[in-house]
């Protein structure tokens, strides 16, 4: 709007004055004052920066397909498609901290369905989808229903869950059932289809959140919860879905790694893809407040952190530091978040 | 229902009526055997010192609470309000001074709010976008833009697009809680205006919660004052002053401070 009334003076100025170039000067200026309001500006650049720097110093290790498919399928997509689910959990003002453990449990259900009880592999690889679901339905209920901080109930249901693991698959690890092979190939074990499920899972819950109902009701949800409920919005409804939601794309990546490692292992997923994940949320430029998030953000916070990971173990560096860069990572997106959101408060301009 | 009394059919013109309602909480009692009535295309402005039982009222009225006693009349007719959403489903909305905007959103996604325009499973922004803008202009609300947070808007622009939400809503009744709080003269004009075109209209019957009766006595056509959980007092706008007024409200001072004083 602002915008076309800045317009003609620009345009009116004769060709070849120095008007015009000031008038492409102003319009890629204007171009970057739109591209630097949108919250993923920050984390694109940072993810950008990362990958040329590690692109131009190991020209060879690090610009390979092979390492592509490590840094992007095999680090990333995991981490970004938890992520979806735990940005539209912190956008409702909650978190799910048990992901990780459906991420554990999953395989294992699919696996038992098909060894003991011969289900279909596609029913089975349902099943296992299901228990997300359940999971998060029971999340949702303990939150929800009956008020309990989400923080403490996913605790719970986390401990339950990795408990339930431990006890049926007595520690440990199984192969993947034949059967489910062929199927599996699609989900996780053929080489980029982590990422492209993990692209496609972020365009349609990117679309979700910014043009439908659904999106529109998980941030009034967490913006103004009493605002939300008295204009009439199921704020507790709204509230389980996202649960459900997190708990069935945790058990998909759960599924996933098992398919790609060819192991369905009781001390994969845990805690640590969940942190990564909620990691990515944050330096994607999602607050803990609830109210607003972005999963595109969360995308290239995963991206961001894998690079991280991928590049300095290409670089020779040792894993321990990591935790210190992630750290950091976390904070400083943090204190940037909390800057930008008041400056944005300051005013249109900015 | 029961044989129309002479009552009933004075009441035959109001869209609502609340009769003998009372309600304590515990040891307090806050409303005690309450009237109140309000015509068609009526604005009533129900005043009150802190405490009088102003919101009980209103929470009363719009389905919030139920009254420990007394009926509620809708159109003449009976009615339970079983919550705030059944209250609006029959046409009666409240607007809250804790307003009930959504900061993170943008001032046409608050003015739909549960009322989207959507081609599923996709929300018709840009046609909500245009009618926000459309519905804003024609209230005199002037806002740069609607794209914005309502986060980034003053307290009475967030008024004015509550108090427009509701009045774009099925709305028969509305139950204004002191829209012009911590409001300042520019803004709460803006109000006003929304309220006197509303009026105009005739279509919808409102009941203001207002601490200032100069501002308000500009827009209503009818006061009532509550005191100590009665209304002591109802009179058309145009017979009262902001004097008669005030004097009503500095004599119950007074008679506060001599009985703290015990003075005889």
């Amino acid at each position: 709007m602002s915008e076309t009334t800045q317009r003609p003076p620009a345009a009116a100025s004769p060709p070849g004055a120095p008007g015009t170039g000031n008038g492409a000067w102003a319009a890629v200026r204007r171009g970057l004052g739109s591209f630097g309001r949108q919250r993923e500006a920050t984390v694109f650049v940072v993810a950008v920066a990362l990958l040329l720097y590690f692109s131009i110093r190991y020209p060879s290790t690090f610009v390979s397909s092979a390492n592509a498919i490590n840094l992007l399928s095999e680090n990333a997509a995991p981490i970004a498609i938890i992520a979806i689910g735990e940005v539209l959990l912190l956008i409702c003002g909650q978190i799910d901290l048990s992901v990780g453990f459906v991420y554990t449990f999953a395989p294992f259900v699919m696996y038992f369905a098909i060894t003991y009880y011969h289900v279909p592999a596609l029913l089975a690889i349902i099943l296992a989808l299901l228990t997300g679901l359940v999971v998060g339905w029971v999340n949702g209920f303990i939150t929800v229903t009956l008020g309990v901080p989400s923080f403490i109930t996913t605790l719970g249901t986390g401990f339950v869950l990795e408990g339930l693991v431990l006890t049926t698959s007595h520690a440990e690890p199984v192969g993947i059932p034949p059967s489910s092979a062929g199927i599996g190939h699609w989900i996780g074990s053929a080489p980029w289809s982590q990422f492209i499920w993990a692209v496609i899972l972020v365009a349609i819950f990117h679309v979700v959140l910014t043009r439908t109902r659904w999106g529109l009701y998980t941030i009034s949800t967490g913006g103004n919860k009493l605002g939300a409920h008295e204009a009439g919005i199921r704020v507790g409804r709204i509230t389980y879905g996202n649960f459900m939601i997190c708990g069935v794309l945790g058990a998909f990546v759960g599924l996933q790694t098992a398919f790609y490692t060819n192991t369905i292992d009781p001390s994969a997923g845990g805690y640590t893809p969940m942190f990564y994940a909620v990691t990515a949320a944050v330096i994607g430029g999602t607050a803990m407040l609830g109210g607003s998030g972005t999963i595109l953000g969360a995308f290239l916070g995963a991206i961001v952190l894998s690079t991280l990971i991928d590049g300095l173990d290409i670089a020779g560096v040792s894993a321990n530091p990591l935790p210190i860069i992630f750290g950091a990572a976390i904070l400083v997106a943090m204190i940037v978040n909390v800057r930008l959101a008041r400056l944005r408060g300051e005013g249109r301009s900015l | 229902m029961t044989a129309a009394t002479p009552q009933d059919q004075a009441a035959a013109g109001d869209v609502l009526r609340a009769e003998h309602i009372s309600k304590r909480f515990g040891a307090v009692t806050a409303l005690v055997d309450v009237n109140i009535h309000l015509a068609r295309g009526e604005v009533l402005a129900l005043l009150g010192d802190n405490g009088a039982g102003k919101s009980t009222l209103l929470k009363i009225l719009c389905g919030f609470q139920l009254p420990d006693s007394g009926r509620i009349l809708l159109n003449g007719e009976e009615v339970t309000f079983k919550s705030v959403d059944h209250a609006r489903s029959l046409g009666v909305d409240v607007v809250y001074q804790d307003l009930a905007l959504i900061n993170e959103l943008t001032v046409y996604h608050n003015m739909f709010l549960n009322r989207e325009i959507v081609r599923w499973p996709l929300l018709k922004n840009r046609s909500m976008r245009r009618l926000a803008r459309q519905r804003l202009d024609e209230m005199g609300i002037g806002l740069k833009s609607v794209d914005v947070p309502v986060a980034r808007l003053s307290g009475g622009q967030r008024q004015a697009i509550a108090i427009a939400r509701s009045m774009y809503s099925d709305a028969k009744i509305l139950l204004l809680d002191e829209p012009l709080a911590a409001m300042g003269a520019k803004e709460a004009a803006i109000i006003l205006d929304l309220i006197r075109e509303q009026k105009q209209k005739g279509d919808i019957s409102m009941i203001i919660i207002a601490h200032n009766y100069g501002q308000v006595l500009e827009i209503a056509d009818r006061v009532n004052l509550l005191q100590h959980g009665e209304i002591t007092f109802d009179k058309p706008a145009r017979d009262t002053s902001v004097q008669e007024l005030n004097d009503i409200v500095i004599a119950e001072y007074r008679r506060a401070l001599e009985e703290r004083h015990g003075a005889a």
